[in-house]
């Protein structure tokens, strides 16, 4: 990729595997074509990228009490933030780029809210722990958050 | 919870609930009647009770049904308290356990919390009252089976949820002197930290 363009990933990562992730820049319902031409193209390697920060938020997990860890991973002008919850669900956000330059309270304030929607899904005693999250509700609850925080 | 009718025009979501937290909802509605709880617990004893051939499978069986109880807890509490930060030593998170989240759970918290001398790696929670046993009488022929081990599993999620893997492990003690609990026996969890937990937290220290 030439230059960095603009992208708002966001993966939350349980144990074992990815359990919910979410282009923030298209928006939920009727995403243009536009967008979703944009996002086939840097979805490959906005998850490298998110993904391989995974590694340093494991080594950070146990250097700091607090949740959120800040930026944990810069590649070009792309920077991967992360939120690790009690139980080690690791919440990743990839942002940067030309347009979406966010500082770290907006995303503190961001991760914070998200981690209340998070909690009270595994709350629902029928749902394994740690599984996919295919909610639509809070599909559009994340959205409407990151839309309230990013937009 | 106490909401018997109907909800109106939109439908009440999971996410729509409060999660609680300090004094925004009142003790009642936080707390569940012992009477229920020894109820469904004991149905939930007999069940697996049905379905092992060992006492040692059906403790197993009981802490695989606390365990994920563990796991959620641990999440819930620590986002009640609002400040957004982790335990990461090993003695935060054995206090968080047999306090914090014991008075959650059982309204008090665990009566002491030990080290073990022989070992390093190994620690006891003591509890005199445990709910689940309180209302259960176990034969003679059970070979020490503790129901507890519900509790067990309960402490050995939180613990794994947190990056301390240990082995939780439920054991009735026989109380010699009884005075004033008229149980003749107290709940000893013994938690058997993983090595590399240890090391780590030496390490951190």
């Amino acid at each position: 990729m030439s230059q960095a363009q603009s992208a708002l990933l966001l993966v939350i990562v349980g144990r074992n595997e990815p359990l919910y992730e979410a282009n923030l820049l298209a928006s939920a319902n009727n995403p243009t074509a536009a967008q979703l031409q944009q996002s086939e193209t840097m979805t490959r390697q906005n998850y490298f990228v998110t993904h391989s920060a995974l590694d340093l938020v494991e080594k950070a997990a146990f250097t700091t009490h607090s949740m959120y860890l800040r930026v944990v991973d810069k590649v070009n002008q792309q920077q991967v933030s992360a939120f690790l919850t009690a139980g080690h669900t690791k919440f990743m956000l990839l942002h940067g780029g030309h347009r979406h330059r966010h500082n770290e309270d907006t995303i503190r304030g961001f991760f914070q809210d998200l981690y209340e929607l998070y909690v009270k899904v595994p709350l629902n005693p029928l749902r394994p722990y740690d599984s996919p999250i295919r909610s639509d509700n809070f599909n559009r609850r994340v959205r409407a958050l990151a839309n309230r925080y990013f937009a | 919870m106490n909401r018997l009718s109907a909800p109106t025009s939109i439908s009440v979501n999971i996410l729509d609930r409060p999660i609680g937290g300090r004094g925004s909802r009142s003790t009642s509605e936080q707390t569940v009647s012992l009477s229920m709880f020894s109820y469904l617990y004991s149905e939930i004893v007999q069940y697996h009770q049905n379905r092992v051939d060992s006492i040692s499978e059906l403790e197993r069986k009981l802490e695989a049904t606390g365990y994920g109880v563990g796991l959620r807890v641990l999440e819930l509490l620590t986002f009640r308290t609002k400040d957004y930060t982790r335990e990461t030593s090993l003695m935060n998170m054995l206090q968080f356990v047999s306090t914090t989240a014991w008075k959650s759970l059982f309204g008090k918290a665990a009566d002491s919390l030990e080290r073990s001398i022989d070992h390093a790696d190994e620690y006891m929670i003591v509890d005199y009252a445990p709910i689940t046993s309180t209302f259960v009488s176990v034969p003679a022929d059970f070979g020490g089976l503790s129901v507890d081990a519900y509790i067990s599993g309960m402490i050995g999620g939180m613990l794994d949820g947190a990056g301390f893997p240990a082995r939780v492990t439920a054991h009735s003690v026989a109380l010699e002197d009884v005075v004033l609990p008229p149980r003749k026996e107290k709940a000893v969890f013994l938690v058997k930290f993983a090595a590399s937990v240890l090391e780590r937290d030496a390490h951190l220290s």
